[in-house]
């Protein structure tokens, strides 16, 4: 007799990468872990945030030691609504991804955003939800949430 | 009190996929659930893959019969594994190996027990050493490792091609 049911199986794959972090990272996490948020002046006087090691016009090397602190609190610039979330992501259940400007900072912060649906609009304030304990991680910040 | 600055963080990356073999490796599989290796010939060039995939890549035929092939075979090659990776758990140092079942035109990576790491040498002979029968599933890891069996060494023109 011959078995024809198909095969399948599932088949995880999973690579625990150690990252350096580097001087500009490095301290950018550092200060999430204070629950303080850094970024970096560029060539044309942005402030970028989270920092870049290099100008992204000119490619010059943009100084770690001279970071400035921007604020908690911004506007959502743009944002998605994420129905499924998949594991590892910030939240459970459906959620927005938005890209925030924090008050002091002149590019977009890419970050979960807790709130309904209906009430996401960009332009928007929004504050950062800090975890409950930091440790130097991108997780520090568990989300944004609406600034009332 | 100053904590010490963030120089390192670890970046976990994991992909689940469900994987669905084709024809011939289900074939392969079936029969490691049955305790057999099983390859597939190609009616141009004559050789041997196992596992086997749908066509021959060298001559891009379709392949023809079903062939199974031993569970003995000779070490073409190896390496003498000094450091784990994550999630595997063997004593160190081990010997991963590249063996010819015999029948075969392929070599599969398979890991060396039975005998010191410093005397593993190519052309070894070895057999397969398989889990016990109730553990057998779709999959090649029934057989657990080869070990050394109480033959000459091979030569190394029989094997030269694969190394």
């Amino acid at each position: 007799m011959t078995d024809t049911k198909v095969l399948s199986a599932p088949h995880s794959m999973e690579f625990p990468y150690t990252r350096s972090t580097g001087p500009m990272v490095g301290a950018f996490l550092t200060g999430l872990r204070d629950r303080r948020v850094l970024g970096v002046r560029d060539s044309a006087g942005r402030v970028v945030v989270p920092p870049p090691e290099y100008d992204a016009a000119t490619a010059a090397v943009l100084p770690a030691d001279d970071l400035i602190e921007v604020a908690t609190e911004g506007v959502v610039t743009s944002w998605s609504w994420n129905p499924k979330p998949r594991a590892g992501q910030p939240f459970e259940r459906p959620f927005a991804w938005a890209l925030v400007q924090l008050d002091g900072a002149d590019t977009g912060l890419l970050h979960a955003l807790d709130a309904p649906r209906e009430s996401i609009r960009t332009g928007m304030r929004v504050r950062i939800r800090w975890a409950d304990e930091t440790v130097g991680y991108i997780k520090d910040i568990a989300c944004f949430e609406p600034a009332s | 009190m100053t904590a010490e600055p963030i120089t390192g963080i670890v970046t976990p990356i994991r992909l689940d996929y469900t994987y669905t073999p084709g024809t011939a490796p289900s074939g392969f599989l079936r029969g490691m659930k049955e305790g057999r290796i099983l390859g597939r010939r190609c009616p141009q060039c004559s050789k041997v893959y196992v596992p086997p995939r749908g066509s021959c890549p060298m001559c891009g035929v379709e392949f023809a019969d079903e062939v199974e092939v031993a569970d003995t075979g000779t070490l073409v090659t190896f390496a003498v594994v000094n450091v784990n990776f994550a999630n595997r758990v063997i004593d160190l140092p081990y010997v991963s190996g590249e063996v010819r079942f015999d029948g075969s035109d392929t070599t599969s990576m398979v890991l060396v027990q039975g005998i010191p790491v410093d005397e593993v040498r190519m052309g070894m002979r070895v057999k397969a050493h398989w889990l016990p029968r109730e553990e057998w599933d779709f999959t090649f890891a029934n057989i657990d490792y080869v070990e050394p069996i109480d033959e000459p060494d091979a030569d190394y023109d029989s094997y030269r091609e694969f190394v």
